[in-house]
């Protein structure tokens, strides 16, 4: 992959000796980078053995914890679930409901404006497109006073709607939703051949049948990534949530978790905390293990070039 | 959402509706000219109207609320969609309005909606306006009336409503028996015909009416503060569950001095700084006071009063190291591994790669929350393993440091995935001359690797600082922007201004969403600043076609 190795025979022999002499020709010399790399793996993964070993670590409290685990058991799990006053599987129904919807509609937004700004020349396009990109720097947690205020607002009219409501949440985060993604779609939107397009056209079909048969299905590798990015990226999110989601039953994990860590109760539930924890961290983390291309990808573009 | 674009351009185009992409093509076919499908044009317009009629229902709702500004905005959303669904008057705005119509409700109408907070005295005591402040003072004053009869009183909401929110209505039977239905805005009669009673007097069941049971009642806090007005300028509280008298107000309003009179203790009150002041500044004023314009004095105070503007400045200059550090400290460390990792000769780099972006797969919140704990000082891991007795999130200093660590551990594998990236796009042609011409390893990388690197990644940088500038939930959930310092326990040592502006307006005990509003705009003002240096570096702006 890297230059280096493929350049070898070309190279002239002072040279070789005086970049790194015995060093490529052996697997030898590689232990070296092991060596850090096995480090760098110990400081990467420390705190994850921690907080899987204090979840299954039966005695369950903070100052029990330890690195690696003398005994094990499901015991912080049953807690987890049988808490009433903590409604777990309920936090994380939210969750999963508040980021899936929060994306697909996301993602479907952005695609409809990256069809209408890569295919169409309309007035106001140019100038469209940098407003986006000068909206993205204000993300709509700069104004969380205004945003709870006016949602306190809108549930005295509609109560589905409003604080601790998962589409009134929803709804908050879509605000963002055109700005935050049309710029990658859009980049990948040009790359499909505009010539698809037309033959289409002459064939007599419609713009929007253009979009939703085979656009859509074109750009399903960006469409992908994107939802993937918005859905970990809302799963996360804990500001917006922590202020709009008062009601225990309304709450996300974030918000959740965060009550069990809250004065002692952070030393007596640390176990039952834990075994969330890692309940919690399963979406997204079986995501970028299976999707680490996409998401790489999606993160090395995603911002503006 | 909107299937309902499908096939709608076939009509006639209007003067200005010009089909874009044809034009563009400038390939001058005709349109197409044959029809849509009936059953999808059927389709498009029933998913029109029942837009409409969705925005028909928001209307009348907010109508009853008294809120016209909500009748206007959807009467011209309504507009708007069937404008652009049901003509084919622009087909860009086909695929925009939706997320247009989002973007200025919910992110544009915000920063407005910031600024235009940012004037006021918004908060605690200050909520509403100042006739609501009057009618809340005059309401609280209200104390029974000696020697009058009592009602016997049903909470009740209207039928098929929600009994924890909707509207109350105070169903009352006076002495004599007659019966009345009395809300917020008076008392009137309730016909006999349309109640029935039990033996006391009590309505137990109204037409139209849906009475509360005692729990529904407990439930609603509201409930203390309401009264029914009469038309003596008194109202009818409620005593318990099952009574409620008349009362009259102590406190009156005079509207040609402005003043409020308390007819109990002779006290006048005048407006000052928003609230009800006792004319000869003996004694407190009234707690509710009003929200007005104050112009520009959140900014003056947050630039110009002593102790906010020295926890300002302190605040914003670790908000700046922190961002700056941050980064820094997370690029250097995923940089070295990247390079350590680029290697075709390194077997298992997969695997290296794969378990070295955990940390990033983590959620946030999880790792914030975990490193809080693992940084506890009697019970911490981090204490037990070093050996340490550090007060890692009581001592202003080390929180610093604990934050720090946590961030970079927290932060360096997306650097590692974005400087991998970028190391295997870099031509191995360039390596090989610099080779050639004798180059050490440490001298290509200084020379060569390096300076392509961040151009690379340098604009990933510039947005990865504006991230960590507001990265509010990293602090909140590690150190709550503590330790505090006994003196003032407004300011944080490890507090973002984002931060700060979340606990002046709600975990305080008199929230100022004035003075927090304020802290957003400088937050704003900053970042623009920032981002307008970042892009005309990057010159991004040149390229956009």
């Amino acid at each position: 992959m890297s230059g280096i190795s493929d350049a070898r025979p070309l190279a002239i022999p002072r040279a070789v000796e005086k970049v790194a002499p015995p060093r490529p020709s052996s697997p030898r010399g590689m232990w070296w980078r092991h060596g850090l790399a096995i480090l760098a793996l110990v400081w990467s993964l420390f705190p994850i053995v921690f907080i899987i070993s204090a979840a299954i670590n039966p005695a369950g409290t903070l100052n029990t914890a330890e690195l690696l685990p003398k005994d094990m058991s499901m015991i912080n799990f049953d807690a987890l679930f049988s808490d009433t006053s903590r409604p777990y599987l309920t936090w994380y129904k939210n969750s999963m409901i508040i980021a899936g919807l929060g994306s697909l509609a996301s993602v479907f937004i952005g695609a409809c404006a990256a069809y209408a700004f890569s295919r169409m020349r309309f007035t106001g396009r140019r100038p469209g497109l940098l407003a986006l990109l000068m909206l993205q720097m204000f993300p709509a947690l700069l104004a969380f006073v205004a945003l709870y205020i006016t949602f306190d607002g809108v549930g005295n009219v509609f109560p589905a709607f409003g604080l601790s409501t998962s589409p009134g949440l929803i709804l908050a985060y879509l605000g963002g939703a055109m700005g935050a993604n049309v710029w990658l779609l859009k980049g990948y939107f040009d790359t499909v051949p505009r010539e698809l397009d037309e033959a289409a056209k002459v064939d007599g079909a419609s713009h929007a049948r253009i979009f939703f048969t085979m656009t859509l299905r074109l750009v399903m590798p960006i469409l992908v990534t994107v939802f993937m990015l918005a859905f970990v990226g809302l799963f996360s999110e804990f500001m917006l949530a922590s202020i709009f989601l008062r009601d225990v039953d309304s709450q996300t994990l974030g918000v959740g978790l965060w009550s069990m860590t809250k004065g002692n109760e952070r030393n007596r539930l640390f176990g039952q905390f834990c075994a969330g924890a890692v309940l919690a961290s399963l979406p997204v983390v079986l995501l970028y293990l299976g999707f680490q291309k996409q998401l790489v990808g999606g993160l090395t573009q995603g911002s503006v070039k | 959402m909107s299937p309902q674009d499908i096939q709608d351009t076939r009509g006639p185009k209007g003067p200005t509706g010009v089909d874009d992409s044809a034009k563009v093509t400038g390939l001058g076919y005709g349109r197409p000219s044959g029809t849509s499908p009936v059953w999808l044009t059927i389709t498009k317009w029933v998913l029109i109207a029942l837009v409409v009629g969705l925005l028909a229902i928001v209307a009348q709702k907010t109508i009853e609320q008294g809120a016209w500004v909500g009748v206007v905005i959807a009467a011209f959303v309504a507009m708007c969609v069937v404008v652009v669904y049901g003509t084919g008057r622009s087909v860009p705005l086909k695929y925009l309005l939706p997320g247009l119509v989002l973007l200025v409700a919910l992110q544009i109408w915000p920063i407005a909606y910031t600024v235009a907070t940012s004037f006021t005295n918004y908060g605690d005591g200050h909520t509403f306006s100042k006739q609501d402040s009057v009618d809340s003072i005059i309401a609280n004053s209200v104390r029974e009336v000696p020697n009058t009869p009592r009602y016997k009183l049903s909470v009740a909401v209207k039928e098929k409503s929600d009994p924890a929110t909707a509207e109350a209505f105070y169903l009352l039977t006076d002495p004599a028996g007659t019966t009345f239905v009395g809300d917020l805005t008076g008392l009137n009669d309730l016909p006999a015909a349309d109640v029935e009673k039990a033996p006391n007097g009590r309505i137990t069941k109204a037409a139209g009416y849906q009475i509360l049971s005692a729990i529904q009642v407990n439930a609603r806090k509201d409930l203390n503060s309401f009264a029914v007005p009469t038309k003596d300028g008194g109202g009818i509280k409620r005593v318990g569950l099952s009574e409620a008298f008349e009362g009259k107000a102590n406190v009156s309003y005079d509207k040609t001095s402005d003043t409020l009179t308390d007819r109990a203790t002779g006290k006048k009150y005048v407006p000052l700084n928003a609230r009800w002041a006792p004319v000869d500044g003996q004694g407190d004023p009234f707690p509710q006071g009003w929200k007005e314009n104050v112009g520009f004095k959140n900014f003056q105070n947050v630039l110009t009063n002593d102790t906010l503007r020295s926890g300002f400045l302190k605040i914003f200059a670790w908000n700046f190291v922190f961002a700056v550090v941050s980064v820094g400290s997370t690029f250097i460390l995923g940089m070295l591994l990247a390079l350590l990792l680029n290697n075709a000769k390194l077997r298992g780099k997969g695997l290296y790669r794969s378990l070295m972006i955990l940390p990033y797969a983590l959620p946030g919140f999880v790792t914030a929350l975990v490193w809080s704990s693992m940084f506890n000082q009697d019970y911490g891991l981090i204490n037990k393993m070093l050996h340490l007795n550090v007060d890692w999130l009581g001592d202003p200093w080390a929180a610093k440091a604990a934050i720090l660590i946590t961030n970079l551990w927290l932060g360096f594998p997306y650097m590692f995935i974005v400087c991998t990236g970028a190391l295997q796009s870099i031509p191995g042609d360039v390596l090989e001359a610099a080779k050639i011409d004798g180059a050490s390893a440490l001298r290509t990388v200084r020379s060569i690797v390096m300076p392509l690197l961040l151009v690379a990644v340098g604009p990933l940088l510039i947005a990865s600082f504006a991230f960590n500038f507001n990265n509010f939930g990293l602090i909140f959930l590690l150190t709550g922007g503590g330790p505090f310092e006994a003196s003032d326990t407004s300011i944080g040592s490890s507090d973002l201004l984002i931060t700060y502006a979340y606990r002046l307006a709600f975990s305080g005990v008199s929230p100022n969403y004035g003075l927090a509003a304020t802290v957003s705009i400088f937050i704003f003002a900053f970042v623009a600043l920032m981002s307008y240096q970042g892009f005309r570096r990057t010159k991004a702006l040149e390229d956009v076609n």
